[in-house]
Parts: structure tokens; sequence; C-alpha cells
């Protein structure tokens, strides 16, 4: 066994002596706007203040999104109890008969309908991409802030304001949206067509627009950013996996996003000017309407050429977040650096050609499925490929298994056991049986939902100490994580086998499915396990904000012993993030156990005997 | 606004980063009427689409749409150059130009819906509408912009500085990308019908 050394080093010195001046802090204004509370903390231009703004909106977000699950996890688990004591919180949406309570059907939709909004926009978009984004580029980048912090604060508060507008939609008198989350016509461009479709999908439409707005104001900076404000020394090729990974979400974000809101200016038309582009020939309720000629397929193809890519805007941040604390936390070097980024830009060229594969049994060309097909099955390449590097990279690694790392070793589990589904719904003959399946809720639901929050957990609880200056609790943090990593496949196994056996989802309930009622077990312990699950993360939302004032104190710069230019900074790094220059960069990020040394920063300068240099 | 100091003399690239913002900007733009346009074709390839000619003033507000365009690329010349008249002239041209746009534009829909193509007829008349009513909310986004130079053409006293033309420079670019928005989806649409 050879000796592991620690290299010597003195960041302070080294900023001060071999930094890059760009004469940021003689200009006294620039610390102007955070004279007081409110500039500080609400009206805040600085990219960590927003990052821990998204953050915790995220998290609010995601309780109330994932309470939601739990309600209606409650009525498929046990379909006959009287929910009679959920009516102080649901109120009219609860019908009584005799002291029976029953949930309503049409809440029960609003629920499902929302439970899908808010998780994939509200929490796994803003909260995932616009936190991290947000904290890591301009530090790990080593820029004083976002290329525009103006538009960066823009960007929170339109977020904000589309969160209002949403919340304020779930206490209208005819509930929230409940048309599905994918707003599919003519459930979402006809008021007269459920209880949700008339104010609910009005505010839900616009509060959408206005995410759209957040988005594209985020991601025009990010990409900005990380192409004009990379510290001296910082080539792409050496710019950390996290930030990769930030980079092309963003830009898929730019390219996706406009078309959603094509796709809803085009949607409100038809709700509001009697346009006729999603809708033909409906009779409802014995009235025949005066739609012709329009294509309710046309609107899908619109939304998925969104949604397709989204699933990446929300995958590839919580990959290139485990990707860096992995290689952290394992004290090796990433396994195959350029590969993975190669990867990242396949999968996101890959992401804009696959749409059609969620419309495999909407009535489209099934000549023009089998090219979707085949598009689809090669984003198992670079899936695979990464994968396999992660795997690599903890392979004889020196490994810390501490609660980020727990995270992130869970999120490869759960990525192989989602993707590997993914597979099976690509082909476009198999998705004929399983289309619109609880096989489709397991699949997503793992490979992008809870992989998606495990590389948000992994990245929250390593870069806890650099957000508030102290650690989450471990001992918390190891009971958040067994219990959900269990739990989640508690949760989700089980769907795989109902969803082949041909149970729909979104169904309020199945008593006159014979064929389904030996599920009803099955379906009461889906049900305990995810109630459980939300305990565990109500258990993790305590643990975060009790850290934030009682969490143990971080007491060096770089407590990890990581290499990326974040941990140079001081504690609690003020505005402009360094206090003098700039720490330039002189190699990659991945440098763990290099030459014998157990790391070695990016801000150190390359030594005459190192063996090789990236 | 910004108090980041946004060039370093390291910085290989020779554009301004909020050039550059622009025109990611632009990317997410031209995206949104791709959409729109592909499902213009994708619509029309399905059958039972009424076809039409345009109306005559789309023509008309594109020739005066281009004629705006280079009144701002004079006006900026004319701002490089120091002359202070001729910036102000063509600025002030060109923001009138842009509102006869509108009114043309206005007075387009108006021809359409008195020849018979209502706004909740046949798709093929709607996306017309749609598509150059999109066009327009980001033309008004445009004039908004041109007001602004003009504003600060006549009450700041002149001095050509880097800040300025920088600021000038972006103002000009979004008006001539709606500028040449227009013409592709007047060519698209006359060409489709």
């Amino acid at each position: 066994m050879s000796e592991v050394l620690v290299k010597n080093y003195d960041t302070e010195k080294l900023i001060k002596e071999s930094g890059y001046d760009d004469h940021f802090h003689e200009h006294h204004h620039g610390d102007k706007y955070q004279s007081n509370f409110i500039m500080t903390y609400i009206f805040s231009m600085d990219h960590k203040i927003i990052a821990r703004q998204f953050l915790i909106t995220g998290m609010i977000w995601a309780l109330i999104g994932a309470a939601m699950s739990i309600i209606f996890r409650l009525q498929l688990g046990f379909p006959d109890s009287n929910m009679a004591w959920l009516k102080p919180l649901l109120g009219k949406w609860i019908n009584m008969d005799n002291g029976v309570g029953t949930l309503d059907p049409n809440f029960y939709y609003a629920l499902v309908t929302m439970h899908g909004t808010i998780i994939v926009f509200m929490v796994l978009t803003a909260g995932l991409s616009g936190t991290f984004s947000n904290l890591l580029i301009p530090l790990q980048l080593g820029a004083r802030d976002m290329a525009s912090p103006f538009m960066n604060m823009l960007s929170y508060w339109f977020f904000f304001l589309s969160s209002v507008i949403m919340f304020y939609s779930l206490f209208i008198a005819t509930g929230p949206f409940s048309g599905g989350w994918t707003g599919y016509p003519p459930l979402s461009a006809l008021p007269q067509a459920s209880d949700g479709s008339g104010a609910g999908a009005t505010l839900w439409i616009v509060s959408l627009v206005f995410f759209v707005v957040s988005v594209l104001l985020g991601g025009v900076n990010y990409i900005t950013t990380v192409l004009n404000l990379r510290t001296k020394g910082m080539s792409l090729w050496r710019m950390p996996l996290t930030i990769w990974a930030f980079f092309i979400t963003a830009i898929i974000g730019l390219l996706s996003f406009p078309v959603l809101a094509s796709a809803f200016f085009l949607l409100t038309f038809d709700r509001s000017l009697g346009t006729s582009f999603f809708l033909n020939e409906i009779v409802i309720k014995g009235q025949i309407l005066d739609y012709a000629g329009g294509s309710p397929i046309l609107f899908q193809h619109l939304f998925w050429f969104l949604g397709h890519p989204e699933v990446y805007i929300i995958i590839l941040p919580a990959m290139g977040l485990t990707s860096e604390v992995l290689s952290v936390h394992a004290r090796k070097p990433i396994f195959g650096y350029r590969a993975m980024v190669i990867s990242i830009l396949a999968i996101a060229f890959l992401s804009f050609i696959v749409w059609a594969h969620h419309m495999f049994m909407a009535g489209v060309n099934p000549f023009i499925s089998n090219i979707f097909v085949i598009f689809t099955l090669i984003i198992a390449v670079p899936s695979a490929v990464k994968v396999f590097n992660w795997i690599t990279t903890l392979y004889g690694g020196n490994i810390r298994l501490n609660t980020p790392m727990l995270f992130a070793i869970g999120f490869v589990s759960l990525f192989i056991s989602g993707g590997l589904t993914g597979i099976f719904l690509g082909n476009s003959a198999i998705d004929i049986q399983l289309h619109d399946t609880y096989f489709v809720i397991a699949h997503f639901h793992i490979v992008m939902g809870v992989a998606a929050f495990f590389g948000m957990f992994a990245g929250i609880y390593h870069w806890y100490p650099k957000m508030f200056g102290r650690f989450m609790n471990e001992t918390l943090g190891k009971i958040h994580f067994w219990g959900t990593m269990i739990g989640a496949y508690a949760i989700f196994w089980p769907m795989h086998y109902t969803g082949l056996a041909g149970v729909p989802r979104r169904y309020y309930k199945f008593d006159i499915f014979d064929a389904f009622g030996q599920f009803t077990e099955l379906n009461m312990f889906i049900t305990v396990s995810a109630a459980i699950v939300f305990g565990l993360q109500v258990l993790f939302v305590i643990n975060f904000f009790r850290s934030i004032w009682f969490g143990r104190k971080v007491k060096s710069i770089n407590p990890w012993g990581a290499n990326t230019l974040e941990w140079t900074t001081p504690i609690h790094a003020g505005h402009g993030n360094w206090p003098g220059n700039l720490p330039t960069v002189h190699r990659w990020a991945y440098d763990y156990g290099k030459d014998g040394y157990e790391f070695i920063p990016q801000h150190v300068p390359v030594s005459e005997d190192e063996s090789e240099v990236h | 606004m910004s108090n980041i100091k946004l060039t370093n003399s390291y910085n290989r690239s020779k554009l301004h980063p909020h050039k550059f913002a622009l025109y990611v900007s632009l990317a997410s733009i031209i995206m949104m009427f791709a959409g729109l346009t592909s499902a213009f074709v994708v619509r029309r390839a399905a059958g039972n689409w009424l076809e039409f000619y345009m109306p005559n003033q789309f023509y008309y507000s594109a020739v005066v749409i281009v004629l705006s365009s280079l009144s701002v690329h004079f006006s900026i010349r004319a701002y490089k150059k120091g002359n202070e008249a001729l910036y102000k002239l063509f600025m002030i041209l060109a923001a009138i130009l842009g509102f006869s746009f509108m009114i043309l534009q206005y007075q387009g829909w108006l021809t359409l819906d008195a020849g018979g193509i209502a706004i909740d007829g046949n798709p093929s008349g709607s996306f017309v509408y749609a598509i150059s009513g999109l066009h327009a909310a980001h033309v008004l986004g445009g004039i908004a912009v041109l007001l602004v130079c003009v504003l600060r053409a006549f009450t700041t006293t002149f001095k050509v500085t880097e800040r300025r033309l920088i600021r000038l420079e972006i103002s000009a670019i979004y008006w001539h990308f709606v500028d040449i928005l227009w013409l592709y989806l007047l060519f698209f649409m006359i060409w489709q019908m």
C-alpha cells in the first residue's frame, strides 16, 4: 500500500499571488445592491441567494405535490374507506353520504394533474436546475456572478409569479385543472369539458407561460455565463461535469420551451377566440359544437416536442451532480470524462428526435413510429456509457459512504432500474400492451422522478456547507436515504406487475374490473409505502431547516477535499464570491489520487514532476 | 443593473456578453415560430384546408419594416460618425415606420376578415392570424425598444461612447430580427398557400 500524500498549498496565497485581478472590488458600487434586508434576501441579484430562493420554493412545492400523491394513493389503496377525516383539509371535495366521506372523482383527476405539473415543472425543473445552475455555474467557473444578475432575479420572480398563480388555482370553486399534466385538448381546450377545464385550465396555462419565461431568462443567463465568464485557464474541457450538464440543459430548455409556448398560444386561441386548431367535430352533453378541421394530435406533437426534452432537462442536472459527488467521495477521477461530456451532448441531440414515442398509440402513422423507435433505443447507448463510467468511477475507489454519496449511488441504481424498462416502452409494438398502464408510471417515476430527486438530494447534502456554512445532520440523512431508497422500490416495483397485467393509469377506482381485484392488497402496500416515504421527506425538510441554524459548523473552506473552485471561496462567500482576485485554473477538476496525492484542486499550479496534465 | 465586469482581457470571444445573450434569446424566438410554422405544415397536409391570397397590406408592411430597419442602420452609422442630427432623424423615422407597420398589419387583418377569412373559420385562416399576431407582439416589443432609443437620443447629451453604441447595436439587432422574421413568415405563408 502506498502512502497517501497531501498536497501542500495555501489557497489564499495562491489566489492573491497568481489569481486574476479583474478590479472588481475597486468598483465600490459593487456591493451597493446588498445594503439592506430587502435587497439582500428578497429582491436579491446575487446568484447564491437566488439559488436558495429557487431551492426553498421548490421544496415547498415538493411537499404540496407529494401530499397530493398521498391523497390519491389513499383513494387507490383504500377505495372504500371513509375519508371524512380529510374534510377539514379538502372541504367540498370530500362528498359526504350518511357520514361516510368519499373523494370527489373530479378532484381525484385534479390531484393527479397537479401532482404531475408541480413535480415536473415547479420542483424538478425550477427547484433542481434553477437551484444548482445558479449556485454552481458562477462558483465553479470562477465568475463573480451571472452574466446578467438582473435577468437572473427576474427569472426567479417569474417563477414566483407562476407559482402564486398555480397555487391560487388550487383554491378556486371549480377546482384546479384536471385534464392531465400534458394538457391534451379537448379537455384543456373546452371550458365546458370538465370542472377543471374552466378557470382552472386558464390559470394553469397562464402560470406555465410565466414559467416558460422564467426558464428562458434563466437559460439565456446560464449559457452566456458559461461561454463568457469562465476564469482564466478554465477551458471548456476543464469544466466540471456539473457545469457541462447545466450548460446543455439550458440549451435544451431554450430550444424546447418556446415550442410549448406556441402550443399554449394556439390553445388559448381555441379557448377564447373560437378557432379550431386542436378541435374537430365535438359533441358535449348532446350539444354539437361549432369546431371543425382541427387536430388534437397536433397539440400532442407540439407538447411532446417540449415534453421529451423536458425529461432530459430534469435528468441531466441530476446526472451532473451525481458525477461530481461520486468522484469527490470515491476520491477518484471520474472515469471517461470526455465520454461523459460526449454522451451528454448525444443525449441532448437525441432528445429532440424521439418525441413521438409518447404518441405511439395516439394515431401516429406506424411507419413513422419505426423511426422514433430506433432513435429512442439509441438513447440507451449514451445512457449506458454514463452508467458504465459511474460504476467504474466507484470501482476501487476509497469510498466515503456519507449521505451525499449514498444518494449519488442510489441515483445510479434507480437510473439503471428505470432505464431498463424504458427499453420495453420504446418499442411501439410492446407499447400496444403497456401504454397508459402502471408500467409507464413505474418507469418514469423511477428513471426521472425518484432518480432526479436522488440527484437533487445528493446535491443538497453535498453543497449544503457551501450554501449555509453548516452540515446537515448525518444520522437523519442516512435514515432519509435508506428509507427513501427501500421505499421508492416498494412503491414502484409492484407497479410493474400491475402495469403488465394491464391496469390503466389515472383511473379513480377499479371495483368494476374483476381482473384487477387481485391487486387490492398490492395497492394497499403501495399506499402504505408511499405514506412512509412521504414522512421521511418531511424528516428531510426538518433536517434541512434545523441545520440552517443548528447544524454542525463548517470549519475549513474545503470540507470534502474537493477540487472545484467553489471550495476556494470563504465559508460565507460575499457578493462577488472571492474577496480579492479570481482564482486561475491550471488543471481539470478531477485530479484525485494522482501521483499519490489525495487531491489537487484546480487552482493549484502544475508542478514539474506531474505525470499528466488535463 | 449589472455591476459585474463583463469583459475579461483574456477572453478570446470578441462578442459582447449582452449581445451574445440576445442571440441566444433570438434562438428561442426562432424555435417558437418554427413550432408554429411546422404545425401549419402538418395541419395543411391533413387536408380540409382553405387556400387564399394574403392581403396587400402584408406586402406593404414588409416594405415598411425593411425601410424601418434601414433607418435604424443609418441612424447607428450616423451615431458612429458623430452626426447628431442624422442620428436623431433616422431614429425617429424608424419608430414612425415601426408604428406604420403595426397599422398596416391591423388593416391587413381587417381586409382578411372582410374577405371572409374569419379568425374562427378554417384553420388555414386561423393560422395566418395567429402567426402574424404573435409576430406583431414581438414587433410591439421592438417598438418599445425603439421608443427608449428615441427617448435617450433626445434626453441625454450627445456623446459617442462604447457603452451607448452597444446598447444601440443590441436594439438594432432585435429590430432587424423581427424584420427578417416577418419576411420569412410572409414568404412562408405565400409559399404554403
